[in-house]
């Protein structure tokens, strides 16, 4: 399977009053055509930042992104992009849905106005004909009564509903990537199954390819081929669900899984939780950024940056636990023997 | 890449001593507002105006020997000069001295008619607010209603009731005056009674006047400092405003307001008449409004470092 | 919807009913002989065949019944004292187009001028168009409307002819005016619609349709100012208020025949039976502007208009 976006070594960084905020620092991947790639990790590590450089929705200044960095999408670079083709591109070969469906539609716009915007300017439809495709969009993410609701505003919809109208929008002119990020967080977990659900379908039906950044591994397990964790920055380990749920090799990846409520667990013992908060990026930590909330930390931890350990193809992990010099330590019992 | 010993690799763990640490001490509330209003320079150089201003209405018309009511018709209408430094008006009075004469009374009537304004509305206001319900509900329709007529026509109006002077104008300003404060602090204790703060305190078993003292009020405060700033300006303007209709303060008497409607007609002529009392009122009220812009940003919570 | 308007137009009546009671008691409340300060002697038997004429032996309740009465019934609002015989709606409608001319415009350059000011500075923010347009909107907020008809009087006629200093007739008669009386609105609006515009551009929904890839001016017409601008219409009524009674003093400065130069010098000459009557007048106008303004509100904002209810 062809890729259709390589990022490499990619780094953002916000110009504030405090300092350089390394929000991004130095991260490579790729997306193939019609995959699902979830980008995990907790606040601040960096993957919303990295999804919205995709399409260059950091306003710049006081982000930018650094010189050496490569967003390569079907043959260009889109971080050297001008305004104008970055418009072409938006919404209509990549699109994005956002956390909060409450606040992320014009609450003055029609929602089939909303979606036939993108229609009427990239597939230059008129607007009876795009308002009948946006119908269309509305009947394929099962809303009811679509020709009804499309001239309804956004605050008549539920909460679930304004979900699946901006994944509608987003999808209204079939674009090669969608980006969710943090489409379910803001809802309620039956919605939340719903919601991935369809997304999992329209991706078989348009054969968009997925990038779903999420905290929530849980939410991950049934729709994502590969995952990608980032902590204070970087890609700390990726690999499909298998491997990341079956091998995990990174303690953090290992305190993640750890940390997911689980109710079959079969000792009632505490809620595992990771101690400490993530590393300061105005002056990040020169070794692995992990060190300072790491059990197995060693010396060299804090000293130097790991170098990528390869355990298969698809397979990667940033952990100089997997030196040959360092002492063999196995995935923690809890994760062991699951699925 | 450099030798990479043995020693490098034994595990020492985690180091939780840094983890949850917190880095600054933390600074009060009014501490850290203070901190920030000192940062804004623009608040700085006016509250710095003011308090000069405020030193000249009291000193300031004594200083160069002419009193605010001598007459002397020989030296009548006489441009700005070394005796006379802001020149002198129809009377020969020294337009200096009545300036900073004038400049008490209005500043008094600004802070006296906001310290009423605000001590009525906070009453009112804080009644209704904490109270709610149907109190609240017939409270704040007499308000709206109040508020509906123009300040400035009831201002006229009640004016003409009372004798000429500094309390009528008091009194006519204040009189539906403290209506927007006590919009404000109602407003204010509603959003307050629904956070959860105050729920938490109460869970905790905080008795009401408790929860008064240590939660609703600080926050009021704040606000109504800003209104407070907010409102002096209002009163000088509507003093100012009084004069022009006549119904200001009178001779010998003088005010900002005063001498400004009086040097109106002879703005042809004597232009130097209206430009000091006209630049002294703006400068005051662009000093308030600039120095309540400042303090509300100082004192938003939200913006705390 | 509909119980929306009756309910708002049923509170405007009742609304204008208290004003004008509240009004007549104030003046109700002024002391002396209303006649001896109307500075006139007139002989013993004019004088008391004029108390009888204008009922002003009866009591006050009996005066304020006859007054709603003449209100409601007649649409009289009184007559003068200082002028006997002439009546105050007439004085209105001699006065009333002068003052309306005046007023629309300042009215429309404080919103349209101030409006647009304060969008250029949203998006322009912490650049010089910014930092001009927040100086603009401090002085119109701190300087006076007098003192700023002063400074453009002097500036403009005295210092350099180029405009009348005073009096009415064509279009250059009401640029001063005009510019006076509506530099507090621009200001106000100015910077009302800097903050309103900066925080809609903060919103989430703008990052939504930025993400679609639509034109510039698409974004900014049909996201940014469409929300943004809801809010400005409903300081609409308090702004038109206050360039009523603003006109009070302009038009006296500018020596303008409107009704706020004439309510000035009803009050000067004692004359309250005028002054009565052109305050409800008022009022009622500026009553029933905020009511309309609600109402429009109502209708243009989606999320009130099919759900009725207020935000």
């Amino acid at each position: 399977m062809e890729k259709i976006l390589e990022v490499k070594d990619l780094r953002v960084s916000f110009h504030t009053y405090a300092g350089e905020v390394q929000a991004v620092r130095g991260i490579s991947f790729y997306l193939k055509k019609g995959e699902t790639l979830a980008v995990v990790g907790e606040s601040g590590c960096g993957k919303t930042v990295t999804s919205k450089s995709l399409m260059r929705l950091i306003p710049e200044p006081p982000g930018e992104i650094k010189k050496g960095s490569q967003i390569l999408f079907d043959g260009r670079d889109i971080s050297l992009m001008s305004e104008r083709e970055l418009r072409e591109l938006r919404g209509s070969d990549i699109s994005m849905i956002f956390q909060d469906p409450m606040t992320s539609l014009n609450p003055t716009m029609t929602i089939g106005k909303q979606i036939s915007e993108s229609l009427v300017i990239h597939r230059g439809m008129s607007k009876t004909e795009a308002m009948s495709e946006a119908i269309k969009m509305l009947d394929l993410v099962n809303i009811p009564d679509a020709d009804k609701r499309a001239h309804q505003y956004p605050h008549e919809f539920s909460g679930g509903m304004r979900q699946r109208a901006m994944i509608a929008i987003a999808l209204a002119c079939n674009p090669k990537i969608l980006i969710a990020d943090e489409p379910t967080t803001a809802l309620d977990v039956t919605i939340q199954a719903q919601i991935m659900e369809l997304i999992a379908d329209l991706q078989v039906k348009l054969g968009t390819a997925v990038i779903l950044v999420t905290h929530d591994l849980g939410v991950v397990a049934d729709v994502a081929d590969r995952i990608q964790v980032m902590y204070a920055g970087q890609i700390i380990e990726h690999g499909t669900i298998d491997e990341i749920f079956k091998s995990p090799q990174h303690p953090y990846t290992w305190a993640l899984l750890q940390s997911v409520p689980r109710l079959d667990t079969k000792n009632k013992g505490k809620l595992y939780s990771l101690k400490g908060t993530p590393p300061d990026l105005i002056k990040p930590p020169i070794g692995c950024p992990f060190a300072a909330r790491c059990e197995y930390c060693m010396q060299i931890c804090r000293e130097e940056m790991p170098e990528v350990t390869v355990i298969s193809e698809n397979h990667e992990v940033l952990c100089w636990l997997k030196h040959s010099m360092a002492p063999k330590i196995d995935i923690p019992e809890a994760l062991r023997g699951d699925k | 890449m450099a030798q990479l010993s043995k020693e490098k690799f034994q595990i020492i763990g985690c180091e939780n001593a840094n983890a949850d640490e917190i880095s600054r001490a933390s600074m009060t509330y009014w501490q850290d507002a203070w901190r920030r209003l000192k940062q804004n320079k623009v608040a700085t150089a006016s509250l710095i105006i003011l308090i000069l201003i405020s030193i000249m209405t009291i000193v300031g018309q004594y200083i160069n020997g002419f009193e605010f009511q001598l007459t002397n018709n020989e030296l009548s209408n006489v441009e700005p000069n070394l005796t006379h430094w802001f020149g002198t008006d129809n009377l020969g009075r020294d337009i200096f001295s009545r300036v900073w004469a004038g400049g008490r009374v209005s500043i008094i009537i600004g802070l006296v008619g906001a310290f009423i304004d605000t001590v009525v509305g906070s009453i009112y206001g804080g009644i209704s607010g904490f109270f709610g319900g149907i109190v609240d509900d017939i409270m704040m329709r007499i308000v709206e209603i109040l508020g509906s007529i123009p300040w400035l026509i009831i201002v006229i109006l009640v004016s003409l009731i009372f004798k000429k002077g500094i309390l009528a104008i008091i009194i006519a300003m204040t009189i539906t005056g403290w209506v927007g404060m006590a919009r404000l602090v109602r407003g204010q204790l509603l959003q307050i009674k629904e956070q959860e703060y105050v729920l938490a305190a109460a869970a905790l078993g905080a008795n009401p006047s408790r929860i008064i003292a240590r939660h609703l009020l600080p926050n009021t405060l704040g606000i109504m400092i800003v209104a407070i700033t907010f409102d002096i300006p209002s009163f000088i303007f509507g003093e100012a405003f009084l004069s022009y209709l006549g119904q200001g303060i009178q001779s010998p008497n003088t005010s900002w307001g005063a001498l400004a409607s009086a040097a109106q007609p002879n703005l042809m002529f004597y232009p130097y008449q209206l430009f000091f009392p006209s630049l002294f009122i703006s400068l005051t009220m662009l000093s308030f409004t600039l120095l309540g812009d400042g303090l509300r940003d100082a004192l938003d919570p939200r913006l705390r470092q | 919807m509909l119980k929306f308007l009756l309910k708002r137009i049923g509170y405007m009546f009742v609304t204008v009913w208290i004003v004008a009671t509240i009004t007549f008691m104030l003046i109700h409340a002024i002391p002396g002989d209303p006649l001896a300060s109307a500075a006139r002697k007139l002989p013993e038997q004019i004088r008391i065949n004029f108390y009888e004429k204008y009922g002003l032996n009866d009591t006050v309740i009996v005066q304020y019944g006859r007054f709603m009465k003449n209100i409601v019934l007649h649409g009289d609002l009184g007559e003068s004292l200082a002028y006997p015989g002439r009546k105050v709606s007439d004085v209105i409608k001699l006065h009333a187009p002068v003052s309306a001319r005046l007023g629309i415009q300042a009215v429309s350059m404080g919103f349209f001028l101030g409006v647009s000011l304060g969008i250029l500075a949203a998006f322009n923010r912490g650049k010089w168009p910014d930092y001009i347009v927040m100086f603009i909107a401090i002085l119109g907020i701190s300087v006076p409307s007098f003192v700023m008809a002063s400074l453009l009087q002097y500036f403009f006629t005295v210092q350099n002819m180029w405009l009348p200093t005073t009096g009415w007739g064509g279009f250059e008669h009401t640029i001063l005016p005009s510019i006076a009386l509506s530099f507090g609105s621009i200001a106000t609006y100015a910077r009302y619609m800097r903050a309103n515009t900066l925080d809609v551009i903060g919103q989430d929904y703008i990052l939504t349709a930025k993400s679609k890839g639509i034109t510039k001016l698409s974004l900014v017409w049909k996201h940014v100012i469409r929300n943004a601008i809801l809010p400005a219409i409903t300081i609409l009524g308090p702004q038109l208020a206050g360039i009523f009674v603003g006109a009070f003093v302009i038009e006296s400065i500018f020596a303008i025949p409107g009704l706020g130069f004439n309510f000035v010098s009803a009050v000067g000459d004692r004359d309250y039976t005028m002054v009565l009557g052109q305050t409800v007048f008022i009022c009622t106008l500026v009553i029933i502007s905020y009511v309309v303004v609600d109402i429009v509100y109502g209708l243009i904002d989606p999320r009130i208009r099919l759900t009725g209810e207020k935000r």
